[in-house]
């Protein structure tokens, strides 16, 4: 894996930003696309754009073929058992808002608990405080420690046969705290709860398999893997998905309507509504190639080398606090410097050509629980290289010096 | 003491920016009304003279003496805080309708839009309308007593 030769596959990597190269560590929030998944975008609505699973002309079945060829694609990406297990949704939000909705509307009720954790996105808590306002069910959450990794013995004084459901994260965006969900899963399932893993930040860095964590749901977005926006995929165990009420009405999810009574499609399509997201989800798959092409491992490796660079040299800045600091994490971090405030930083950084996200990244509560406003994050991808590294520190150097 | 408009203060401002070479230069200079801003005092850093942004925070205060409208603020950002002062040294001080009708166009002359557009992020914008708000609020009060 040649890190140099990948990043001319990126063109955006090529802009400058106030006449400064780009220094793009702003992954986390999103990836930039490789010319492959721009061109599958742009082949779809040059050559076969066509509404898929209705037509019987030949652009409606090469649509049809493209769109279904990414579902096979994302089951493998996954390791699902089937390929209507696989959901496409518009992003992870969607795909926790369409479990709460569904399956938590029917299995939630007054009295019952669901368990989230403090590190949790706002994804994956208002949803479930939606559902626990309306059903009279209680929210608890697992604790976070100083070190930005979950506490597991209160998570697991947190199980009783109240618990209907975790929904947990796997990786945190804010902290890069990788969680020990398989674990998670079996405790939880010891007392008949489900399991819904927030996999948004993990999809990309991790090597998923639904089948081996047993996980009940699992939810990641398309564009956090080098892939368009606007596409993401709920996978769900098909016992769960098909006892569920349906989402969302209209064409596509049905069998049969008639006034008098309306029948549902079956798996997968029960879930998918109306016309989708048909070129962001045919280019997704140009997106999951591209990665196995590299290979998730080389990837990895390199990501590793990038953390612990940065985190090293960071390090060496006074008055810069890593802000978690897990045994086990993804390539990002998290700081903040003394007497400075995070969106000063951002700020001069962007001056320098520097992508960086500041602020409580929709973790609100998790910033509360570290006493701070929010933090400066530095996510990193397959096309960053240490001379960006260098960039930043030496750019935050100057950051600091100046609002000092 | 000459009383300058709105207007002058504001092209004071876009002249002194206009001398900037670099984005250092200018954001040194911001940062270094920032620091120099009045301390607000604690009584007026409360929930109801707060405004909140997706990222900093601005506490603003206003008064209303002889007519004019007074504004007093502060933020945990140093950046904000250099922009807030230009802000009250170009809105303080003056009539309601003054503050009113003040398209605040010195932001943009001085490329600092991005500050303006991020409303999420920040709470300038906020702020504006805020202070906007006293200003129409002063001048109901007024016309109620008439």
């Amino acid at each position: 894996m040649i890190v140099a030769e990948l990043r001319q596959q990126f063109p955006v990597l090529g802009r400058t930003v106030k006449d400064k190269p780009l220094v793009y560590f702003d992954n986390a929030a999103t990836s930039q696309k490789p010319q492959c998944v721009i061109d599958a975008l742009t082949h779809y609505y040059s050559h076969y754009n066509a509404n898929i699973h209705r037509g019987i002309h030949t652009l409606a079945e090469e649509a049809t073929m493209a769109y279904e060829a990414t579902r096979f694609a994302v089951q493998n990406f996954i390791g699902a058992a089937s390929a209507e297990e696989v959901i496409f949704t518009r992003g992870t939000t969607e795909a926790i808002n369409l479990v709460a909705y569904t399956w938590g509307r029917q299995h939630i009720a007054a009295g019952d608990e669901v368990i989230i954790s403090g590190m949790e996105h706002h994804s994956n808590i208002v949803s479930w405080q939606i559902i626990c306002e309306e059903k009279k069910a209680i929210l608890k959450v697992i604790p976070v420690l100083d070190n930005g990794e979950l506490d597991m013995d209160a998570f697991n004084r947190l199980l009783s046969d109240k618990v209907k459901l975790v929904a947990v994260v796997q990786v945190s965006n804010a902290l890069g705290t990788v969680n020990p969900v398989k674990e998670i899963i079996k405790a939880a399932h010891l007392v008949g709860a489900k399991v819904l893993v927030d996999g948004a930040q993990s999809a990309v860095h991790l090597d998923i398999d639904v089948q081996d964590l047993d996980c009940d749901f699992f939810a990641f977005s398309g564009h956090k893997v080098y892939g368009p926006t606007g596409v993401g995929v709920l996978y769900g165990k098909r016992n769960l998905l098909e006892e569920m009420p349906v989402f969302q009405g209209g064409g596509e999810m049905i069998k049969e309507v008639t006034f008098e009574k309306t029948t549902y499609n079956d798996l997968p399509y029960k879930y998918e509504a109306g016309t989708p997201n048909i070129a962001d989800t045919i280019a997704l798959k140009a997106a999951l190639d591209f990665i196995a092409g590299i290979g998730k491992d080389q990837i990895r490796k390199h990501e590793h080398e990038l953390l612990g660079y940065a985190t090293t040299q960071l390090q060496l800045i006074p008055g810069v606090k890593i802000i978690g600091e897990a045994k086990n994490k993804v390539s990002l971090v998290s700081f903040v410097v003394d007497g400075v405030h995070p969106q000063d930083i951002g700020v001069l950084l962007d001056n320098m050509g520097i992508a960086v996200r500041t602020g409580h990244h929709c973790t609100q509560p998790l910033m509360k629980r570290f006493g701070i406003p929010g933090t400066v994050r530095a996510s990193f991808a397959l096309y960053n290289q240490m001379e960006e590294i260098d960039t930043l520190i030496a750019g935050l150097r100057k950051t600091i010096k100046m609002l000092s | 003491m000459e009383v300058k408009t709105i207007q002058e203060i504001e092209a004071d401002i876009i002249e002194d920016f206009a001398l900037f070479d670099s984005w250092e230069d200018k954001y040194e200079y911001i940062i270094d009304l920032g620091k120099k801003l009045d301390v607000l005092e604690d009584e007026y850093k409360t929930e109801e003279h707060k405004i909140k942004g997706c990222q900093s925070t601005v506490w603003l205060a206003a008064s209303y003496e002889d007519g004019k409208v007074i504004f007093k603020a502060d933020s945990d950002a140093v950046i904000v805080k250099g922009l807030i002062s230009m802000l009250i040294k170009v809105l303080s001080r003056h009539t309601p309708e003054e503050i009113l009708a003040a398209q605040m166009n010195f932001i943009a002359e001085i490329g600092m839009m991005t500050h303006l557009a991020q409303t999420r992020s920040n709470g300038l914008l906020a702020m504006i309308k805020q202070m906007k708000n006293y200003a129409l609020a002063y001048k109901m009060t007024q016309e109620i007593k008439k």
